[in-house]
């Protein structure tokens, strides 16, 4: 009995990829809950590009972000109300939010070509970090198949985001 | 059995497609989860291109060189006629991991 529990143990612990070693993995309500919030961070800080980027690449980056990010939001919160899934707050969602709101208040301070930069830079940086998140831990995680594919187009989505927010970046110096 | 009556038609149709010039095709590329198919296509000048985004995203079709800049708002298709032979690459300005090839012959 104790060796088969030990043995199942084991089991569990091979199977957990090894981004998770540090917790268990996150279930479909927070996996839903973190895909929606990191949209809507990227969604705050293209608003605040809005009033403060000057130039006009930057502005227009801005403005696909926004788009793009309330168009998959929309989708993500279609696919919770259809699966009857309430998204649930945690950790992950908490880190976040709080390292977007300093971002914030950090850009906040900036303006001109130097907000332009900063907010580009942290674009290329931000989505970077939530693909990986997604690659490794969000998409391998998700149980349910349409939550799955969703992150998966949300993936494709962010890793475009990335690269034009690369190719933004190499303009503007 | 009559071939007496057949032929003369048969010869027709021949002839007839022989003074009609090969109409001008439309090819359909489509948008999908951020994925461009076919991902090469071969056309000629003249043809048509329909592009169709089935996506709730917004797309571009952008040639690298400068040859057309295709605007495709969500779920909307619009079409170009090719008016110049050559390879050309193109990508979507606003995700540009979506790329594709598209060869024109003269």
């Amino acid at each position: 009995m104790h060796k088969h529990l030990i043995a199942a143990l084991a089991a569990m612990a091979l199977s957990a990829p090894a981004a998770l070693a540090a917790g268990p993995a996150p279930t479909d309500p927070q996996i839903a809950h973190i895909a929606y919030t990191a949209g809507v961070i990227d969604i705050n800080a293209a608003k605040q590009a809005q009033k403060k980027a000057k130039s006009k690449d930057v502005k227009a980056f801005a403005e696909d972000m926004l788009r793009d990010h309330e168009a998959v939001n929309k989708q993500a919160l279609a696919l919770v109300k259809k699966l009857n899934v309430t998204p649930e707050d945690n950790d992950t969602s908490k880190a976040l939010s709080k390292q977007a709101s300093d971002k914030l208040a950090e850009l906040d301070k900036l303006s001109g070509a130097a907000f332009d930069k900063a907010y580009v830079a942290n674009e290329v940086a931000y989505h970077k970090q939530v693909n990986g998140a997604l690659e490794t831990q969000l998409i391998p995680s998700a149980g349910n198949a349409e939550l799955k594919s969703l992150l998966q187009t949300g993936l494709k989505i962010f890793q475009g985001h990335q690269q034009h927010a690369e190719h933004v970046a190499a303009e503007l110096k | 059995m009559m071939p007496g009556r057949l032929a003369p038609i048969a010869l027709a149709v021949i002839a007839l497609s022989m003074v009609v010039p090969a109409r001008a095709a439309t090819i359909e590329i489509t948008m999908e989860n951020l994925v461009i198919s076919p991902a090469e296509v071969s056309a000629k000048v003249g043809d048509t291109i329909s592009w169709i985004n089935k996506d709730v995203f917004a797309h571009t079709a952008t040639a690298k060189n400068g040859d057309f800049d295709v605007t495709l708002p969500p779920k909307k298709s619009a079409t170009s006629v090719l008016k110049k032979a050559g390879t050309v690459e193109y990508y979507c300005r606003y995700h540009p991991n979506m790329k594709a090839t598209l060869k024109i012959e003269p």
